[in-house]
């Protein structure tokens, strides 16, 4: 019997659907020039057509076919050798369309494997959103702004060809660079490809992460019921209205905060979020009015905070918000925990107004995020050969 | 890139192959551009969607030359190619689950219209609740209307099966409509290796639609589905009974065409073996469950279990005779069931109840016949699943009384 390798990718849907599958093709074509048989998928209960929804996409290899068989036939690899995040605000774990719950990055990852981030932080950094296991494992950084490199509005940035670079460096038994290089040369005629994964090769490391190290969340636990325990009729029971709540510093009672589910919460669909300015906020409810998933909680004296566990980041906030700086997005990667602005604000004003000005300032030159394309200017920005192109024509 | 070199006597050149990563849906879609389809009518609904992506970038690219028409709903969908068809049109389209089930007026009436159209299925659970996994009740749902039916479990076996759909439902003796049965996501949505045949040697394997006298033209003054009440009806029912009277041969033959032409072989068109030969008890299912299956009999083999199985191809028109035939040496069959009947004699799921059926006539022996009920909604048919199938098989072959429909993978 062979040996059988899985390779998952996990990315936003959308703007790295693309990308993801090329990935997971590219390992099983390259695999393929060393004699292996493979196949590639995204897993099937996500719903990668929505904007920013964490997905996963799978490459399955084997020596052989009657060893392929084993992995075949699966929504989702239940271990996997290495694990490719696409996108670092993922690394707060990974709640997808079709419900499984809110689920770590490394889920599957063997004990021992590598996990491999593209991203501009560190490793230490980004062990502060990536929780905690039991078992050791490797994590290791691609250097690399997000890409939506495969989309074909997007300038193709060769994080596909990097990430191959990158697996063959940590797995070399699944495929190695020459074969990588091979397949870069015949399917994808770019050599200049084949030298991007030749760097990333080179220049990929990892550090080893022990048990109990990471981000100490405790994420909710759950249990599927028997058919006989279950409501019939394909029902659930609906979420209460929800209530007026306290403030922390006055005790005053007032303002709503409607109940959320506890199990669904969709927040790890953000790559940005919005930091408010309670000073200058002026109340005029447009924020709470438009936000399409009722993501702030109304405070007792009339100010709007957002619950980050059911915040998506889409941005609709900052655009309908009449006050200049009151609502800012800003890289959801700046941030560690979900904790409310409100009530900092309530605690120390001083040190909150602060904070915020540098979150801001802090995080524009690091990586400028959207929720996609929403930004204007982004597109001229990234592709002005294609302007060039445009203007041209 | 493959060579594959075809048979002596048919041809001493060598054609080329290609081997491509594909989806089950996209070997589909390839297989419909080698067939050269005139009208494609489409309405998305996962899994089947895939097939319009894959079809309508092969438009676009310019590689294939045909109508692309995206109706305004799976009934419209269904009556577009029904109507093309009839004008001469070699047509494709298909849908999944509720899809399927909304189109169900326009498919009632195709096969006595004899309308030879190819639609895939991509098997979906029927909503609600609004799962995407697979469940064979929406395609079985046209079991008794005339359609016929094959389950698929590759992509390579979908992109020949689709070439043989054409040669099939297009042959005179039937003009039947057909439908290529897809299990959403373990077939639809998943890449594999598969080899592609030259056009050259499609073009050879499939003759033109040539609908003959049935031809809707205005140079062939006809009228298609007048007003005919119980007169004529039960003539007209005759007319598709002795279709599938004749189906079983048909489908023999362009097999054997298909092996000829392109060389690779499916044996026995209408069931494939596995690990029978020796086999006290056998499995028996359709679609990707084989393999699981697969796996799960290599493990028990190793435990010295001598159990195979025979994954059923064809389920209309269901080779009653050969099938019984072919069971009636085994100790016990399990039927894994990925459908449900309720209410059905046993409360038994679609196969098996239909397989007993074919066993009380067929058979000179009567082996106990289970059925287990499982992979509902895309669960995954798991190894350990159809371990305690197994088990509960060889105690039946052992004279323990078995309960005949069993629940697996169920929680509870």
């Amino acid at each position: 019997m062979g040996k059988l390798f899985a390779v998952e990718i996990i990315y936003r849907g959308v703007f790295q659907k693309t990308l993801a599958k090329n990935i997971t093709r590219g390992v099983v074509l390259a695999a393929h020039n060393q004699g292996k048989l493979g196949l590639s998928f995204g897993r099937y209960g996500d719903s990668p057509e929505r904007n920013g929804i964490p997905a996963k996409s799978f490459a399955i290899v084997a020596d052989d076919e009657q060893t392929l068989e084993e992995g075949m036939a699966q929504y989702e690899p239940k271990r996997v050798d290495v694990t490719v995040v696409l996108d670092d605000t993922l690394c707060k774990g990974v709640e997808s369309w079709a419900w499984y719950g809110l689920q770590p990055v490394h889920r599957a990852l063997k004990p021992g494997h590598t996990l491999i981030v593209v991203s501009l932080q560190d490793a230490p950094t980004l062990l502060k959103s990536i929780h905690h296991r039991e078992t050791p494992y490797k994590l290791g950084v691609l250097k690399g702004a997000t890409s939506f490199s495969g989309m074909w509005v997007y300038k193709d940035d060769h994080t596909d060809v990097r990430v191959l670079g990158a697996i063959a460096k940590a797995l070399p038994e699944l495929v190695g660079l020459t074969a990588i290089k091979q397949f870069v040369t015949e399917k994808l005629k770019n050599p200049l490809k084949g030298t991007s994964a030749q760097l990333a090769f080179d220049r990929f490391h990892s550090i080893e992460v022990k048990p109990g190290e990471g981000n100490p969340e405790e994420l909710p636990k759950f249990e599927l019921l028997k058919w006989e325990d279950m409501r019939d009729g394909v029902s659930i029971k609906g979420q209460p209205q929800g209530g007026p709540y306290k403030d922390p510093i006055t005790k005053q009672v007032g303002g709503f905060r409607p109940a959320r589910n506890e199990l669904f919460k969709k927040g790890s669909t953000r790559t940005q979020r919005p930091v408010v300015n309670f000073a200058t906020c002026t109340k005029c409810t447009l924020c709470w009015l438009n936000c399409p998933d009722a993501s702030f909680d109304v405070t007792p004296e009339g100010t709007y905070d957002t619950n980050f566990e059911s915040c998506c980041g889409c941005g609709i906030c900052e655009d309908v918000c009449p006050v200049k700086d009151c609502i800012t997005m800003v890289n959801e990667a700046q941030f560690h925990d979900n904790k409310s602005q409100w009530e900092a604000f309530k605690k120390d004003q001083d040190a909150y107004l602060k904070w915020l000005e540098k979150t801001i300032k802090e995080a524009e030159p690091e990586e400028k995020r959207s929720h996609g394309f929403r930004y204007r200017g982004q597109y001229k920005e990234q592709v002005p050969e294609a302007l060039e192109a445009a203007q041209r024509a | 890139m493959a060579t594959l070199t075809l048979p002596v006597e048919e041809t001493k050149k060598v054609v080329q192959e290609q081997e491509a990563l594909i989806t089950g849906a996209e070997a589909i879609a390839i297989a419909c551009k080698l067939a050269n389809v005139d009208v494609v009518t489409a309405y998305p609904i996962r899994p089947y969607d895939t097939v319009m992506q894959y079809m309508s970038q092969l438009v676009a690219d310019g590689e294939l030359d045909c109508e692309f028409i995206v109706a305004e709903g799976e009934h419209s969908q269904f009556e577009i190619v029904k109507h093309a068809s009839i004008c001469g049109a070699r047509v494709f389209c298909g849908s999944s689950g509720v899809g399927w089930m909304y189109a169900m007026e326009a498919l009632t009436v195709t096969p006595a219209l004899r309308v030879p159209m190819v639609a895939m299925v991509g098997n979906r659970a029927l909503d609600d609740p609004g799962a995407f996994g697979v469940e064979h009740n929406d395609a079985l749902a046209v079991r008794d209307l005339g359609w016929l039916l094959t389950w698929v479990d590759s992509a390579q076996e979908a992109l020949d099966t689709a070439l043989i759909a054409y040669r099939v439902a297009e042959d005179r003796r039937m003009f039947v409509p057909l439908a290529l049965s897809c299990d959403g996501a373990f077939l639809t949505h998943s890449q594999a290796l598969v080899k592609i045949p030259a056009a050259e040697q499609v073009n050879k394997f499939l003759p033109r639609y040539n609908r003959g006298a049935l031809l809707l033209h205005p140079d062939n003054v006809i009228s298609v589905a007048p007003q005919a009440n119980e007169d004529w009806v039960m003539e007209i029912r005759r007319q598709n009974y002795a279709v599938t009277e004749r189906a079983c041969d048909v489908i023999r033959e362009v097999y054997a065409d298909f092996e000829k032409t392109f060389g690779r072989k499916y044996g026995n068109p209408f069931f494939e073996e596995y690990m029978t030969a020796d086999a006290d008890v056998v499995l028996l299912g359709m679609g990707t469950m084989s393999t699981p299956v697969k796996v799960a009999i290599r493990k028990m083999r190793e435990e010295g279990k001598k159990v195979g199985f025979v994954r059923l191809r064809w389920f209309r028109p269901f080779a009653g005779p050969e099938i019984a035939k072919c069971l009636e040496r085994f100790k016990a069959i399990g039927v894994i069931d990925r459908d449900f009947s309720f209410g059905s004699p046993n409360l038994s799921g679609v196969v098996a109840t239909e397989l007993r059926s074919a066993m009380y006539t067929g058979a000179t022996t009567r082996p106990p016949v289970l059925d287990f009920i499982c992979g509902l909604g895309g669960r995954e048919v798991t190894v350990p699943d159809v371990e305690e199938i197994t088990k509960s098989v060889f105690e039946a072959a052992e004279g323990k009384a078995q309960p005949l429909t069993q629940w697996i993978g169920l929680r509870g």
